[in-house]
C-alpha cells in the first residue's frame, strides 16, 4: 500500500518530486513544502520554476477543488499555509534573481462595512496563488483606496461589501477612479456574498468574484491579458 | 426548572420568530460602518421600535440587538469593554417589550459570529472563543433573556464554543448555522454532519437548525436535510427573504411576503417547529406568515420540487448530503501520503 510507505522526498526524481508537492499542498503539508523547495533549490531550480511549476500549479489544483465543492475553506486554507511555508524561501531569492511577479493586489472591505472574513480568505488565496497583497481592512473610504492604490501602485484593485447597504459604495470607489482618469490603470474585482455578475457589470467592475478560488482564477487571467496587451501595444 | 421557551413549545406545533434586525435599523437610520449595539445605549427607543415591529406582525420570539455584541466584533468600533454592558441592555429592552405585549414572547439573546478564523487554521483558540461567548452570555443574562440564540455560524468549532460557554451561562440556548456556500456552510459543514454534532455536544441547544444563507428555497433543503438525518431536536428556520438584486442603485430583497408566507407554510411542512425571516424579512412578511401559519392547514413533507416549483430553485445543485449518488463530487482519489 503505498499509503502506508514512507515517502524519502529526497530520494524522489524531480518529476515525482513536483508530483509529490501537489499532493502535499493538497493536504496542507507545510513542512514537507518546505523541505521540498529546499531540496529542489538545491538541485538547481531557479525559484521562479518552483513557485509557477510547483506551488502554483498544486494551489491551482486547490483552487478548483474548492470551486467545485470538493473542498471547503479550512482545508484551503491549510494548503495556502503550506504554500505560504514554500514562499517564505522563495521569495527573497525570486527578488534576487528579478523574477516576474505574479502580481500585486490591494484588497479592502468598503466603507461602511466592518464584515473582513471574506476579504481575509480572499487575501490569503491570493497569497496562496503567489500574488502580493496589500490588505487595507474594513471600513475604507475612497480616499483611502486612492492613496493605497498611489503608494502601492498595484495590478489589482480588491473591493468586498457583505451588505446590501455597502454594496453602492464599490460604484462610488470606481466612478472616483474614472473621474480621476484612473480606472483603466487597474483591474478592479470585487466581491462579498449577496453580489452577483449583473451587479459587477452595472457598477463598472471588471469582474464579479463568487468566492476566493473565483477571485484567484480571475486576477490570473485578467493580469495575463494585461501583460500581453501591454507585449502587443 | 424549565425555561420559558421550552414552556411554550410543548403547547403549540409551531413559533413564528423574527425577521431582519439590520434591514430594519438601515431603514430608521443607521449608518453603514456603526455597530447597530451601540443604539442600545444611545437609541433605545429605536431599538424598543424595531422589536415592537415583530411582536406587533405577531412574532412568538424575536432576537435582541446583540448580533455583533462580542469583544472580538466590538473591538471595531473600540467598545470591547462595554460587552457586558451593551448586551445587558438590549436584553433589557427586550424584556420590557416582551413583558408589555399581553401575551408570552421569548427574549432570544442574539450571539453571531465573532468573524476569526479559528485555530489551527486561524488565529482564534477555542478558549477565548468560549471566553468571548461567556462574557456576551453574561450580559444577555443580566438583562433577562430567556434563552441565548447563536446565529450564522460557519465553524462546527465555533458553535461548540458557543454552547461551552452557554453551560458556563447556565442558560438554555438555541443555535443555527448559515449554509451558505453549495449547501454547506462556508466551512463545508452539512446539515447531515450537524445533526450529528449537535448530538455529541454535553449542552444540548433546545431547538437547532438554519438562518441568513442563500434564500428561502436552499433554507428548506437544509431543514429538509435536517429531518433526514434524524434529527431528535427542535428544528428552527430562519430564511431570507429571497435573493438581494440591485435596481436602480439600490438593493432589494426579491421576496415578497406572499413569498414568504409560502415559505413558512412549507417550512412548517419540512419539520420545522421555529420559523422565522432573516435579511430583508420586514413586520409585512411576518404578518403574512403568521396569517398563512395560522389558516392554512399543514400539508405533507414536501420534497425539493415541491419547493423548487412553489418558491423558487436552489443556488446549487446538489449540498452535500447526496454521498452515494452519481452527483457527488468527489475529493481527488489515491493521494498518497507521507508517514507521519
Amino acid at each position: 500500500m503505498s499509503d502506508e510507505e514512507e515517502i524519502i522526498l529526497a530520494n524522489l526524481s524531480d518529476d515525482e518530486l513536483v508530483e509529490q508537492m501537489m499532493d502535499d499542498l493538497y493536504d496542507g503539508l507545510r513542512e514537507e513544502i518546505e523541505e521540498s523547495v529546499r531540496i529542489l533549490l538545491a538541485r538547481g531550480w531557479t525559484p521562479y520554476d518552483i513557485l509557477t511549476k510547483a506551488l502554483v500549479a498544486g494551489m491551482t489544483i486547490v483552487g478548483h477543488d474548492f470551486r467545485d465543492g470538493i473542498l471547503f475553506v479550512p482545508e484551503v486554507l491549510l494548503a495556502a499555509n503550506a504554500m505560504k511555508g514554500g514562499m517564505a524561501i522563495l521569495k527573497p531569492l525570486l527578488v534576487e534573481t528579478g523574477a516576474p511577479r505574479m502580481g500585486k493586489m490591494v484588497i479592502g472591505t468598503v466603507k461602511g462595512d466592518i464584515h473582513d472574513i471574506g476579504k481575509n480568505l480572499v487575501a490569503m488565496m491570493m497569497e496562496g496563488a503567489g500574488f502580493e497583497v496589500v490588505d487595507m481592512g474594513i471600513n475604507n473610504a475612497v480616499e483611502a483606496y486612492l492613496e493605497a492604490l498611489e503608494r502601492e501602485q498595484p495590478d489589482i484593485l480588491g473591493m468586498s461589501a457583505l451588505l446590501t447597504t455597502t454594496m453602492p459604495y464599490m460604484k462610488v470607489v470606481i466612478d472616483t477612479l474614472v473621474a480621476k482618469g484612473l480606472r483603466d490603470d487597474y483591474i478592479v474585482l470585487v466581491g462579498g456574498a449577496p453580489l452577483n455578475e449583473e451587479f459587477g457589470r452595472a457598477i463598472g467592475a471588471d469582474a464579479y468574484c463568487r468566492d476566493a478560488a473565483v477571485a484567484v482564477e480571475t486576477a490570473k487571467t485578467l493580469v495575463a491579458r494585461k501583460h500581453n496587451q501591454m507585449t502587443a501595444g | 426548572m424549565t425555561d420559558a421557551l421550552t414552556e411554550l413549545l410543548a403547547t403549540r406545533d409551531w413559533l413564528l420568530a423574527d425577521g431582519a434586525t439590520g434591514t430594519n435599523l438601515f431603514n430608521m437610520g443607521l449608518q453603514s460602518g456603526d455597530a447597530p449595539e451601540l443604539w442600545n445605549a444611545d437609541e433605545p427607543e429605536k431599538i424598543r421600535a424595531l422589536y415592537r415591529g415583530a411582536v406587533d406582525a405577531g412574532s412568538d420570539l424575536f432576537l435582541t440587538n446583540t448580533f455583533g455584541g462580542n469583544a472580538s466584533r466590538m473591538k471595531l468600533h473600540a467598545a470591547e469593554s462595554r460587552v457586558h454592558e451593551l448586551n445587558r441592555l438590549g436584553a433589557e429592552l427586550g424584556r420590557e417589550v416582551a413583558d408589555a405585549s399581553g401575551r408570552r414572547v421569548i427574549v432570544a439573546g442574539s450571539m453571531g459570529p465573532t468573524g476569526e478564523i479559528m485555530a489551527p487554521m486561524g488565529s482564534l483558540t477555542h478558549a477565548l472563543a468560549v471566553e468571548m461567548f461567556h462574557e456576551q452570555a453574561e450580559g444577555l443574562k443580566a438583562g433577562g433573556a430567556d434563552v441565548l440564540w447563536v446565529e450564522t455560524i460557519s465553524a462546527p468549532e465555533e458553535y461548540k464554543a458557543a454552547a461551552e460557554a452557554a453551560a458556563l451561562a447556565n442558560m438554555p440556548w438555541c443555535g443555527t448555522m448559515s449554509f451558505d456556500t453549495a449547501g454547506r456552510t462556508m466551512m463545508g459543514l452539512t446539515s447531515a454532519a450537524m445533526v450529528q454534532m449537535v448530538d455529541k455536544l454535553a449542552h444540548k441547544p433546545l431547538a437547532f437548525g438554519a438562518n441568513c444563507g442563500v434564500g428561502a428555497s436552499d433554507l428548506l433543503r437544509t431543514a429538509l436535510g435536517f429531518v433526514e438525518a434524524g434529527a431528535s431536536l427542535p428544528i428552527i428556520a430562519k430564511g431570507n427573504a429571497g435573493i438581494p438584486k440591485y435596481v436602480d442603485g439600490h438593493i432589494h430583497y426579491d421576496g415578497t411576503p406572499d413569498l414568504m408566507a409560502d415559505y413558512a407554510v412549507l417550512a412548517r411542512d419540512c419539520g420545522a417547529r421555529i420559523i422565522g425571516g432573516c435579511c430583508g424579512t420586514m413586520p409585512e412578511h411576518l404578518r403574512a406568515m403568521r396569517a398563512a401559519l395560522e389558516t392554512r392547514a399543514p400539508g405533507p413533507r414536501p420534497d425539493l420540487d415541491t419547493i423548487k416549483t412553489r418558491i423558487g430553485g436552489f443556488s446549487s445543485a446538489v449540498d452535500g448530503t447526496e454521498a452515494d449518488s452519481a452527483d457527488a463530487p468527489t475529493r481527488r482519489g489515491n493521494r498518497r501520503r507521507r508517514e507521519t
